[in-house]
Formats: C-alpha cells, sequence, structure tokens
C-alpha cells in the first residue's frame, strides 16, 4: 500500500467552541501529506494527530465525500469550496495544492448561517425557504401516468440544469451581500419550467422570495460571485428567470 | 400469489380521519424510504415526527445513488410486465428472497414514476417529450428511468420537498441532527424512541404509537465502502438488542467498479457507475507482476478474463460474479496499478468503434485514425462525460488516454432487520422500510432497485400496512415519556455515553474501525470459509474488549462531538460484525453476493444449496454474544429455482 506523501503545509483554521463563542484562527503544521489525498482526508489525518494529542479534533461537516450531498462546506483561501471550478470541498484533491502552501480555512460566513462549531454551520434556513413553497402540491397516490405529461426536450433539460443545485450554501457564501438568490432561483426555475409546477408559480415565487427576506439574507447586486464559486454550475439565468416570475406574479395580483 | 397485494388492500383494516390526528408515528431515517413514508403519512393525516442525522433531510445518503429506478412500465415496447420484473428479482438474489414481497414491489414500481413526476423530478426525455429509459445491470429489457447520472439526488429531492411541504403544513415535525440511540418498548410494542440532539447533546424522549426505521445499509462496518462517511446500523442494532429479528446479516453486495484504494488515508470509496460496463472492455495482463503500462501491453498480451470466462454475457455478468472474479485474477497475481490491486477498464476500443460510426455518420468514410478517436472521445464524453471527469478528479489520471483503474468495493446491504409481508419487525409496531430491512433483494440485488424499493416502501406500502396496526390503537392514548420505560430507556443511553466519555483510552475510533473494516473484508468480503470466519468471530470479540478498554474520544458529550458519534457508531458495528461472520459460518452454501469457498464447482463458480439452505437466517439477539437462529423456510409457487448460469 502507497503510504503517505511528502507534502508540508501549514493550515490557519478557524475554531469556535460553539455558537456564542468567540472563535479565532489556530495554526497547524501539517506534514506528510499525498497529492492523492482530498482535501477532506487531508483534515482526517490532522484531526487523528489532534486526537492523539489528547485536543479536540476540527468539526465540520460531511456526508457523501463525492460531491453530491452538499454537506462539505469549506470556505479556503477566501473561496467557497477552494480553487477547483464546479467541485465540491469533498472533491477537491491535494494536487491543488504545492508543498509549502499556507492555507487558510473559514466556515460559510452569513448571518443567515450561525456558525455552530469550528468550521460547522446552520443551514436550516434553506429548508425554510423549500417549506414556504418549493414543491408541487400533489399527494402520494394521485398521480396520472407519467408518460401523459410531455415535456419538450429543451425545457426538461433547462428544469434539470436546475434542479441539479446541492443546497450547499456556497453561492450564499460566495456573495458579498450574502444573498440566496441562486439557491431560490434554481428552485423556482425548477419548478416554473415543468408543466407540473404552472399551477402554483405565483404563490410558489412569492412566497419564497419573502421566506428568503426574512431570513436576513442580502439583495442581489447581480456580482455573479455564486455562479462563479457554485460546485454545480447552476447559472445565473436561474436569477433573471427569478425575478421574471416574481414581477409577473406581483403585477398578476 | 400475483392477486395477494390487491387483496391484502380490499380487506386490510383502515382508520378514520378524525382518528389519524390522534395517531402518533415516529420516523426515523429520511432517504428515499423514511422521507416518502413520512410525507405520505402526514399526508394522510397523522402525526409525524420525523428524524434525521444530518443537517437536512436533502442530504440522505439515497442522494449519491446514480444510476437509475426500475420499473415495469413497458414504455419501450420490449416485452418488460410486472411478472418479468419480479421473476429477475427473484432470480437475480438468487432465490433467497420472498416472493410475495418482490411481487408487491413489481406491482407498485410503476406508480412509483407516475409520483415522481407529478413531483417535478426532472427524468431524463426523449425529444417527442416522452420518458427515456435505458437498460442496465445487463437486464434483457430497458426498464430504468435516470437523471442523467443524478437520479438518487433528483428522487430525494422530490422526496424531500413533499416532505418539507408536509413540515411548512403542520403533519410533519422534523429533526434534524438528531441521532435515534434506542427504540422503548411498553408491553413489548414499540412506543417511541432515544434521540440525542447532536447540537447540545441533550438526550430527548420522544412518543410514537408506532415507529419506522428507515436508517439505511450497514456497508460501513467494512470502514471502506461506497456508503456516506455517516451511513450506520445503530438504529437498526439498537432494536435488533430489544427483539427485534436480524435477518441475513451476511448477505453484502460488492460493487465490481469502484476506483481502487490509493493509501491509506483512503475514507472512503467512489462508485463509478455500472454504466460504464456496457462500453468498456475489463482485462488484466496475461503475464504475472507485468511492469509495462497499459498501453505498452499489447492486445494478445491482454486478458480480457469475463469475457474469456462468460462468452455469453462477457463484461455485463452481474455484480457478484464480475466481483469474484477481478478478485481472483488479482490474488493470482495480475493485479494492475501500483497497488497491484486493480484491473483496467479500458475505453479504447469503445472510442475506435464510436469514432467510426461517427465519422459514418458524417461521410467521412476514409477518416484517419486521428480524427476517428477525437470523433470517438466526443461521444463518449457526450455519454459518460461526468464520470470520467469524476474519475480524473480522484486519480489524476486522464481516462480518454489510459484505461480506468478499478476495483469491487462494498457497495450495499441484502441483509437488515427481518420484517414480515407489513414490513413489521418481530417488535409489534416497529417497521422497518428500504435498505434497513432485509427483504426483497434476496442475496443479490440488481442494479438499480432499491431506489425502487426505498420509495415502494414509503409511498405505497407502508400508508397501507400501518392502518392494520393503528387501527386498533385508537383508544391508546399518547403515554407521557416520562413513563418508566422511556426513563429507563433514557437512562442506559447516557450511562453508554459517560461509559464511552470515560474511556479516555489511546487510540481514536477510526482505528478501530479500520481494524474492523480489514478483518471484515478479509474473512467475510468476497470470499470467506469456516476457518477464516472462526478466526474472523475471535478476533473481532478481541477488538471489541480493546475498543471499550482504550478508545479515546476527545471534548465532552454536551454539545457536538464527532468523535462521540462515530464512537457509538463504531461500537454497534463491532457487534454487527460479528453477527455478519455467525451468519456466514451458518450458510454453508454460496448464493449471490455470498460466496463460501466450500462451496463451488470444480471450474470455481458459486453453488448454491437450496435443499439445506433456502430459508431466511433471522437472529435473535441473547446477549453476550450469543445469537438464535430461527428459519423462516423460502418456497417459490412461481418463479421455480434455477441455477444462475451466465457462462
Ligand atoms: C454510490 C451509490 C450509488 C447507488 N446507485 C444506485 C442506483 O443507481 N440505483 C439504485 O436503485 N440504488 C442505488 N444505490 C443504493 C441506494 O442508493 C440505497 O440503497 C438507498 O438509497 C437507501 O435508501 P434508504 O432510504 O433506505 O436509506 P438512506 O438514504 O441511507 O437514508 C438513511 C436515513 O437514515 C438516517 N439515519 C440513519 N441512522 C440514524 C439514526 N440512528 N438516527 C437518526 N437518523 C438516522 C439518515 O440521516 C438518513 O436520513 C446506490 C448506492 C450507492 C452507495
Ligand atoms: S446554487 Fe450552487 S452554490 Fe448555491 S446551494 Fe445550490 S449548488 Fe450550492
Ligand atoms: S460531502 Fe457530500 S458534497 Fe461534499
Amino acid at each position: 500500500m502507497i503510504m503517505s506523501g511528502d507534502m508540508k503545509l501549514t493550515l490557519k483554521v478557524w475554531r469556535q467552541k460553539n455558537s456564542s463563542a468567540k472563535g479565532a484562527f489556530e495554526t497547524y503544521q501539517v506534514d506528510g501529506i499525498s497529492k492523492d489525498m482530498s482535501f477532506l482526508e487531508m483534515f482526517d489525518v490532522l484531526n487523528e494527530r489532534l486526537i492523539s494529542e489528547g485536543k479536540e479534533p476540527i468539526a465540520f461537516d460531511h456526508d457523501c465525500r463525492e460531491g453530491i450531498c452538499g454537506m462539505c462546506s469549506m470556505y479556503i483561501n477566501g473561496r467557497a469550496h477552494g480553487p477547483w471550478k464546479g467541485t465540491t470541498t469533498c472533491q477537491l484533491h491535494m494536487r491543488a495544492f504545492n508543498d509549502g502552501d499556507t492555507i487558510v480555512v473559514e466556515p460559510w460566513r452569513s448571518v443567515a448561517f450561525p456558525v455552530v462549531k469550528d468550521l460547522v454551520v446552520n443551514r436550516s434556513a434553506f429548508d425554510r425557504i423549500i417549506q414556504a413553497g418549493g414543491y408541487i402540491s400533489v399527494n402520494t397516490g394521485n398521480a396520472v401516468d407519467a408518460n401523459s405529461i410531455l415535456i419538450d426536450k429543451p425545457d426538461a433539460d433547462k428544469a434539470f440544469a436546475a434542479a441539479a443545485c446541492i443546497g450547499c450554501g456556497a453561492c450564499v457564501a460566495a456573495c458579498p451581500n450574502a444573498s440566496a438568490m441562486l439557491f431560490t432561483s434554481a428552485k423556482v426555475s425548477h419548478l416554473a419550467l415543468l408543466p407540473q409546477g404552472d399551477p402554483e408559480r405565483k404563490t410558489r415565487v412569492n412566497n419564497m422570495v419573502r421566506q428568503m427576506d426574512i431570513e436576513g439574507f442580502g439583495m442581489c447586486s447581480n456580482t455573479g460571485a455564486c455562479e462563479a464559486e457554485c460546485p454545480k454550475e447552476i447559472s445565473l439565468e436561474n436569477i433573471a428567470r427569478m425575478n421574471r416570475e416574481y414581477v409577473s406574479s406581483v403585477f398578476a395580483g | 400469489m400475483n392477486e395477494k397485494w390487491t387483496n391484502y388492500k380490499g380487506s386490510v383494516k383502515l382508520v378514520n380521519p378524525a382518528n389519524k390526528r390522534k395517531l402518533e408515528v415516529i420516523v426515523v431515517g429520511t432517504g428515499l424510504a423514511g422521507a416518502s413514508a413520512a410525507a405520505s403519512l402526514g399526508e394522510m393525516g397523522y402525526k409525524v415526527k420525523a428524524f434525521c442525522f444530518q443537517d437536512s433531510p436533502r442530504r440522505a445518503h439515497s442522494i449519491a445513488a446514480q444510476g437509475g429506478i426500475n420499473a415495469a412500465k413497458n414504455y419501450q415496447n420490449d416485452g418488460d410486465s410486472v411478472h418479468r420484473l419480479f421473476y429477475d428479482t427473484v432470480k437475480g438474489g438468487d432465490y433467497r428472497a420472498r416472493e410475495a414481497n418482490v411481487h408487491r414491489l413489481a406491482e407498485v414500481s410503476t406508480s412509483i414514476i407516475d409520483q415522481c413526476v407529478a413531483q417535478g423530478v426532472p427524468l431524463a426525455r426523449e425529444y417527442g417529450g416522452l420518458l427515456s429509459n435505458r437498460s442496465f445491470g445487463g437486464t434483457q429489457v430497458q426498464r430504468t428511468f435516470y437523471a442523467a447520472g443524478q437520479t438518487g439526488q433528483q428522487l430525494l429531492i422530490g422526496a424531500y420537498q413533499a416532505l418539507e411541504r408536509q413540515v411548512a403544513l403542520g403533519n410533519v415535525e422534523m429533526f434534524s441532527r438528531h441521532e435515534m440511540l434506542d427504540v422503548v418498548t411498553i408491553e413489548g410494542k414499540s412506543r417511541g424512541i432515544i434521540a440525542r440532539d447532536l447540537i447540545s447533546g441533550k438526550l430527548e424522549r420522544h412518543f410514537g404509537h408506532a415507529v419506522l426505521l428507515c436508517t439505511g445499509g450497514y456497508g460501513n462496518v467494512f470502514y471502506l465502502s461506497t456508503n456516506a462517511m455517516g451511513s450506520n446500523v445503530t438504529a437498526a442494532w439498537k432494536a435488533h438488542r430489544k427483539g427485534a429479528y436480524f435477518g441475513n446479516p451476511c448477505f453484502t453486495q460488492i460493487h465490481p467498479t469502484c476506483i481502487p484504494v490509493s493509501g491509506d488515508h483512503q475514507s472512503k470509496l467512489t462508485l463509478m457507475s455500472e454504466s460504464l460496463r456496457n462500453d468498456g472492455r475489463i482485462w488484466v495482463p496475461k503475464m504475472q507482476n507485468d511492469p509495462r503500462p497499459a498501453n505498452q501491453i499489447p492486445e494478445e498480451e491482454r486478458d480480457y478474463y469475463l469475457e474469456r470466462r462468460y462468452p455469453a454475457f462477457g463484461n455485463l455478468v452481474p455484480r457478484d460474479v464480475a466481483s469474484r472474479a477481478a478478485k481472483e485474477r488479482c490474488d493470482a497475481g495480475y493485479g494492475v496499478g501500483a497497488s497491484k490491486m486493480a484491473v483496467y477498464l479500458d475505453y479504447a476500443s469503445a472510442i475506435e468503434r464510436y469514432g467510426k460510426t461517427e465519422a459514418n455518420k458524417r461521410g467521412l468514410h476514409n477518416a484517419d485514425k486521428e480524427t476517428i478517436i477525437t470523433l470517438g472521445k466526443g461521444v463518449v464524453a457526450e455519454k459518460y462525460g461526468n464520470l470520467f471527469e469524476m474519475y480524473e478528479k480522484i486519480t489524476g489520471e486522464n481516462p480518454y488516454e489510459v484505461p480506468m483503474r478499478i476495483y469491487p468495493a462494498v457497495h450495499y446491504t441484502m441483509g437488515g432487520l427481518w420484517v414480515d409481508y407489513e414490513l413489521m419487525t418481530t417488535i409489534p409496531g416497529l417497521y422497518c422500510l428500504g435498505e434497513a430491512n432485509f427483504s426483497d433483494h434476496g442475496a443479490n440485488r440488481l442494479g438499480a432497485s432499491a431506489l425502487m424499493q426505498g420509495l415502494a416502501d414509503g409511498y405505497f406500502v407502508i400508508p397501507y400496512t400501518i392502518g392494520n396496526y393503528l387501527a386498533d390503537e385508537i383508544r391508546t392514548n399518547s403515554i407521557p415519556t416520562d413513563h418508566p420505560a422511556f426513563m429507563e430507556a433514557e437512562a442506559a443511553a447516557q450511562a453508554t455515553i459517560d461509559r464511552l466519555m470515560n474511556i479516555k483510552g489511546s487510540k481514536s475510533v477510526d482505528y478501530f474501525h479500520k481494524r474492523l473494516g480489514k478483518i471484515m473484508w478479509d474473512k467475510c468480503g468476497m470470499a470467506r470459509n469456516e476457518e477464516g470466519l472462526k478466526q474472523a468471530i475471535a478476533e473481532i470479540r478481541q477488538l471489541q474488549q480493546e475498543f471499550w478498554s482504550d478508545v479515546r474520544i476527545p471534548g465532552d458529550a454536551n454539545g457536538l462531538n464527532p468523535e462521540l458519534e462515530k464512537a457509538g457508531r463504531v461500537a454497534d458495528f463491532l457487534e454487527l460484525g460479528e453477527l455478519m461472520c455467525v451468519d456466514a459460518l451458518n450458510r454453508n452454501e454460496s448464493c449471490g453476493g455470498h460466496f463460501r469457498e466450500e462451496s463451488q464447482t470444480p471450474d470455481g463458480e458459486a453453488e448454491r444449496n437450496d435443499e439445506d439452505y433456502a430459508y431466511v437466517a433471522a437472529w435473535e439477539y441473547k446477549g453476550n454474544n450469543q445469537y438464535d437462529l430461527h428459519k423462516e423456510p423460502l418456497t417459490f409457487e412461481v418463479a421455480k429455482p434455477s441455477k444462475r448460469n451466465y457462462a
């Protein structure tokens, strides 16, 4: 079996005991890192060492480690999910860094995503935005035959592209205003592009936008930072579509 | 049997709407099985509480499923039917599943697709606007529905949205970042759970007239698997300790196409979709320990061992067969890559073949090789681009230029809590759905059937079967959670946490988990034998003792503590691992994913023994490393057992 590699790194990691404590950066030297490790495996190595030294390991969120669950969420060297485009933290590999690098790792920062501990934040605001209308109201058992609803492929493809959002929150973390427009618009678009979503179109966009404001997310000023950092490359077109949906819902009364 | 489910639905007891509002149901787990169950029961009017350990129900492990979901829609008019799906599933499971359950699964499969499309799940479509299908896992019909490589994600988000709608309506109360630590039983019935709020660290008592465990599979007992890091057996195991039988624990699925282990730092393994076997060719060098890179090994010195051994199915043999064949080659010294524990999955000939077709389509009849390859790469990128990219991110190698290296990895567990036709465990009022139960897949699961089963259980089975139980519970008032049974269960859970925290040993949780994984992989993995299993049992017992005297968990229990969470899970895996070996030792036959070296044909194929082992092994927990075996005989009225032959 190939053993560990030979990269040496300096890590500056945000440590915060709980949501009410004050946090601060701590510096760690790590060595024996191989280019084949994922970024989170590098954290595993550091955590194992901290445990052996009797210290508390760094808490961070993760689950699938395949880039699909949306749980991992590190702000790395000033970029949500780090340097690779279209990539979550868990899919980022140490090949992206060089021996001797200093890497700064922080949690997502947004009023609407309070820090729970170290790099772990509370993203339940996203669930509440979905509760406000991110669904189609159909009870189990009421469905018609699936092929009785025809959907033309271009619309189906666009809906699918919007539905690829993994709810990670990188868009909020990347945005100077901590806006949740990309996330919300991805869901509004996904459902608005499908005939099944049509009946609730107006109430949906209204309620979801209202909830977004209630949660304390900021305004969108079209910086495009969200799209640039989104691991699923969700397009800004979705924000434009949501704005149109919103305007037409307001003027339709 | 064809009528069993229809007749059942026609005669099952019902609960009237006014009474439903008084009945409380706890759903643990919000993957496909749990989210669909919680949403449906909420819609029906039950008072539901749902739990998951992630920060949101949208993140359950189901999200990672790539390939697709089966349904007997026969949209392609290629001869598919409920009967054929039923038959394929029973046969694929090597005749170790219950016929009636499988038939019901095939029957409701079609409604699942209708339901998901109505929810707005963006399944793949053709240009005419109709749904698209693909064939999957070597079946002869195209019955797999998919959403690019993200089928699980889209289906789960559909169920999640239905669930959040019920949360908004007040029918479901959602508890994220909560981990169930025990079931509470009162007078023999399941009446609630003890859960830990992972943020505050506090234990909570929750009452329910019935409890549903939808907590997923236990592949992580092997440490390395394709499962999400948090996937665990704790909920099922705690129920087992309280009296629920565990069915066929040793039935594990090892998936043939995963990215191989690259070093000791490895934390999980990544699946490369089965669909890659449709076009890729699998080979190893004919020479042992061949040091040459793949592209310097000439064609005649390559051993396309699947095509050689199984000419009829070639690279498309079922998962268990493909996995064992890879292991056989690597063990014999023909493996490739730095670790020599890998085989090649080669796209060179597919690229050339597609390139030629594409050149012809464009009227380039004398295209040079370079043009053909470029065109071929384009076609392959369209079909498999995202998988190739993922491979490159992880390995740093470009699979368009060099063959991928793959090796089998633990992927799915067919075993789980034993349930009856109504999905009830041996504890009245305690149900088990999805991968966590043992039901429909026998000794081997077919591709694209787990998503189908999870959603079948949650949307279309439990809404009926739970009524049959709850109809008799309408006079049971909510039991206050200061009832002694709740207090005792909470105290016991607290005592376990205190005990873990107070060991203050010298080794991390992962240290023990890795050691357990190695024992399981070496001795209860792709091939098993009596001697190895006996050794494994002894080693695991030893490891249990070491764990309970030497594990170190930093921090405290009054707040978020991921090491404590892992420790609780590994403690349960250590017991489950032992039971898996006990079960594997008892089953001295080879069937599906379970290969006993003592039971094979002269040319190394698995040999099933219907005379002695046509039963479900349901294990009862007796304490102190003792388990009693109960056998549920399997009889086959329709799908008569035959030999699985893929040669
Ligand atoms: C990489 C990969 C690809 C796959 N691809 C396919 C495919 O293409 N087609 C297919 O049919 N199948 C596929 N499968 C299998 C399939 O994804 C799973 O079997 C299925 O999704 C399991 O669903 P589930 O609802 O039973 O459990 P899960 O989705 O695992 O959900 C478990 C839930 O239980 C919760 N939970 C667990 N323990 C506790 C506890 N103690 N307290 C509180 N909550 C708890 C979790 O939070 C989670 O919500 C794949 C599996 C993998 C690993
Ligand atoms: S839009 Fe992109 S960045 Fe934002 S939550 Fe979705 S996947 Fe993450
Ligand atoms: S851990 Fe799931 S997306 Fe990163």
